[in-house]
């Protein structure tokens, strides 16, 4: 009908937004070659300064890389990626220790600045620790002293092998395997940096820790890695924040992030995922393949994922829990937008292993343009997982009818007494609800916006207050186009 | 004149079901339209405020002065067009609080005024609460989201009475509406009322214009104002019904 169809008009230009954050910083930076060969992984090593049995793993990784495939039983469909045409390690130069931030180079802080991220006092009052990734490298960590006096550990990883190697040696790769799939060998092989945090028994972080990461030069990838450890008692709030600048050719992001819980402890890990998406053809962007999983080794012990996803070309990833300790809880919050020809294939495991463990799942996806979104989620309650529960709710909305959504819930259940309920809608913006606002002054862009807001309320109640905020904007932003 | 409406002729899907309308409301003024279901006043209201699919067809809709016949919904909104609608929406996740001040932000950015502040917004919404005796879990609620039908209408007149609009169109506000909610809806309405703004009122039943009192009653029938009157015209038609009118047009 013609209402309809003037409506998807609309939708068509609202849903074609531009990417407002890619701009290029003229950093000088240092670079290995490209492509991969062990004498990569060594270079890495080598550059890093990193201990033999650091390089150790890294090669065992990259031999096992070498006798994998990549994986194809996502949704996700784009021309082979050619991993020798790849830079896999580029950090911005001058590099030199940096004592404080007027060390830093100005181009660098000029690009947070454009990103609205200080470095600065600032984020002393809104009380976010933050760690920054820029290509390979870590940048800056500010608020140690903060940290340092509830002997909290937050800084790169880099500085972690260094300055608290028995702690990365007893955790790296405990929760993510370089076994577990082609990308997490590849990025065990290449990871250049990432963030790393210990919260100490019975410490309540004080403040938000967060990482912002991004990437800079052209042809790199990005192999960061975040391994985060709350012991007993312990609780973290943490967030990680992504951009890129524009560029013609895909650049692959393939990281890893792993957790543990203790007894009684909680990390909420956050995420605001906005990698260049591509331009509205859908040429560029990045491709992002990543592997985040979070054991919940101790009894009481929760792991709670929030993710608002609406960067990148194509999106892999699958947040997870594996439920160990009696009565832990894992939790799966997530938005995932896609528009014009983005991809998207993301969801969460929540693997019940201890007694009455607990998991809640909600996702809400949004579809618009020529996109496609796929929810795909595992729930599996072993044999001796007695007093299981799940609960699952996935919600797909549609922006025009040229975008796909699909949901693929997988369910395996052990054990008798377990209690596994899923639920899943799909909608669409409706001509009355956009009507309905216009009527009330509301132009069509800034209500596709508030409706989508709306939408995933449930969801971005779970982000930290300050972040919240951010997502809301970047949500509207997303979807917006050029609309008068 | 603040509204004026020459030969509509309105179609949906190439259907045509504004048949030549003429109409006109001056500033001050109170108007009911009524008439038999399906004969376009909804249809007129959707016309009024801009709704996609209503095509016009021929004729002109004048509004202070200015042919609006091409322009977007949320102009007319801005402009000072408010239509209480007969169906209200649901919005979910979307609070009262969060979607009055977008709208109340969206008037004033249109006008070039900064948005209202906070204190402001809060004492506004609180004074017109009570204007509609408007419980305050409503407006942290979603838009219409769980509302009762008499909670719906009165959220409507609620939305009304925030925008201050100088042209608002009430389409059955009153359907539905026990006698305490359709009393509170006419008070809001007798409230607002200046010499400065104007209402048209669509209703099946008199019973609402014992309370809201028309300055002219109009009679709609097969897209066509057939019959235009003042008060009487209403009580006669609750005594005779509209099938002497239907009788007289259907030839
Ligand atoms: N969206 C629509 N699509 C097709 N026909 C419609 C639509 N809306 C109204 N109509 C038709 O237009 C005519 C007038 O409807 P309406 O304006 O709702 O009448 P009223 O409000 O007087 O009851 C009816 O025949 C109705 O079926
Ligand atoms: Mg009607």
């Amino acid at each position: 009908m013609r209402d309809e169809k003037k409506n998807k008009d609309v939708l068509e230009e609202v849903t074609t937004g531009e990417y407002k954050y890619g701009f290029v910083t003229d950093i000088e930076s240092d670079q290995a070659a490209k492509g991969l060969t062990e004498d990569t992984v060594r270079f890495i090593s080598k550059k890093k300064n990193e201990p033999e049995w650091l390089l150790e793993f890294r090669l065992k990784a990259y031999r096992h890389w070498l006798t994998l495939e990549e994986p194809d039983w996502a949704l996700l469909h784009h021309p082979p990626i050619d991993y020798q045409d790849i830079i896999y390690y580029s950090a911005p130069r001058p590099k030199k220790e940096l004592e404080n931030l007027d060390e830093i180079d100005p181009e660098l802080l000029d690009t947070f600045n454009k990103l609205g991220i200080s470095l600065e006092e600032q984020k002393r009052l809104s009380g976010v620790a933050v760690d920054a990734v820029i290509d390979s490298v870590s940048v800056k960590t500010t608020f140690q002293d903060t940290l340092a006096k509830h002997d909290i550990i937050f800084c790169s990883i880099s500085d972690a092998v260094k300055n608290h190697p028995d702690l990365v040696k007893k955790y790296l790769g405990t929760v993510v395997p370089y076994t577990d799939n082609y990308f997490a060998a590849l990025n065990s092989a290449v990871f250049s940096d990432g963030s790393f945090c210990y919260i100490p028994k019975g410490v309540r972080c004080p403040i938000e820790l967060s990482t912002y990461f991004r990437i800079n030069a052209a042809n790199t990838g990005q192999f960061e890695r975040t391994l985060l450890i709350a012991d007993e008692g312990a609780y973290v709030s943490y967030l990680e924040g992504c951009t890129a600048p524009m560029r013609d050719e895909n650049q692959l992001h393939a990281a890893i992030v792993e957790i543990v819980t203790y007894d009684d402890a909680e990390v909420k890990y956050s995420t605001v995922q906005n990698w260049y998406p591509g331009s509205k053809e859908g040429k560029g962007g990045i491709y992002n393949f990543v592997t985040k999983r979070g054991l919940c080794k101790g009894r009481n012990s929760k792991i709670s994922w929030t993710q608002v996803e609406t960067g990148s070309a194509i999106t892999w990833k699958y947040p997870s829990c594996i439920l160990l300790g009696d009565n832990s809880v894992g939790e799966f919050y997530s938005v995932a937008v896609t528009n014009n020809y983005q991809q998207a294939d993301t969801g969460t495991k929540m693997i019940h292993i201890g007694k009455n463990t607990k998991s809640t799942i909600i996702s809400k996806g949004i579809s618009a343009g020529r996109s496609n979104n796929s929810y795909r989620g595992l729930v599996r309650v072993s044999k001796n997982a007695d007093n299981a529960r799940n609960y699952s709710q996935c919600d797909s909305l549609l922006l025009g009818d040229k975008c796909g959504a699909h949901t693929f819930p997988y369910i395996k259940t052990g054990n008798d007494t377990a209690i596994v309920e899923h639920e899943a809608t799909t909608s669409k913006i409706s001509d009355d609800q956009l009507f309905y606002c216009q009527q009330r002054g509301i132009d069509k862009e800034k209500a596709i916006g508030l409706i989508v807001n709306g939408y995933a309320k449930q969801v971005l109640n779970k982000l930290p207050m300050e972040f919240a905020v951010e997502a809301q904007k970047l949500l509207a932003i997303t979807l917006e186009g050029s609309v008068g | 004149m603040l509204l004026n409406i020459k030969n509509l002729h309105v179609s949906i899907d190439g259907k045509e079901i504004i048949k030549g309308l003429n109409f006109s409301v001056n500033k001050g003024e109170i108007h009911a339209i009524m008439g038999p279901n399906g004969t376009g006043k909804s249809t007129l209201a959707a016309a009024i405020t801009g709704r996609e699919g209503y095509e016009i067809t021929q004729g002109e809709i004048i509004f202070k002065g200015q042919v609006i016949n091409d322009w977007s919904p949320d102009k007319r909104a801005n402009e000072g067009v408010f239509l209480s609608f007969q169906y209200p929406i649901e919005i979910p996740g979307v609070s009262m609080t969060n979607f009055m001040r977008t709208a109340l932000n969206a008037r004033r950015e249109y006008r070039k005024l900064p948005p209202v502040s906070a204190g402001d917004f809060l004492r506004k919404m609180e004074e017109k609460k009570k204007l509609v005796d408007i419980q305050s879990k409503l407006t942290n609620r979603s838009v219409n989201e769980g509302f009762s039908g008499g909670e719906k209408k009165k959220n409507e007149i609620f939305q009304m009475a925030m925008l201050e609009p100088e042209l608002a169109i009430l389409d059955e506000t009153d359907s539905g509406l026990d006698i305490d909610a359709l009393k509170v809806v006419a008070n809001g309405v007798n409230q607002l009322k200046s010499g400065e703004n104007a209402f048209i009122v669509i209703t099946h039943y008199q019973r609402l214009l014992e309370y809201i009192v028309p300055d002219f009653v109009h009679v709609m029938y097969d897209g066509r104002i057939v019959k235009s009157g003042g008060k009487g015209l209403a009580l006669e038609l609750e005594e005779r019904g509209y099938e002497w009118i239907k009788e007289q047009f259907d030839d």
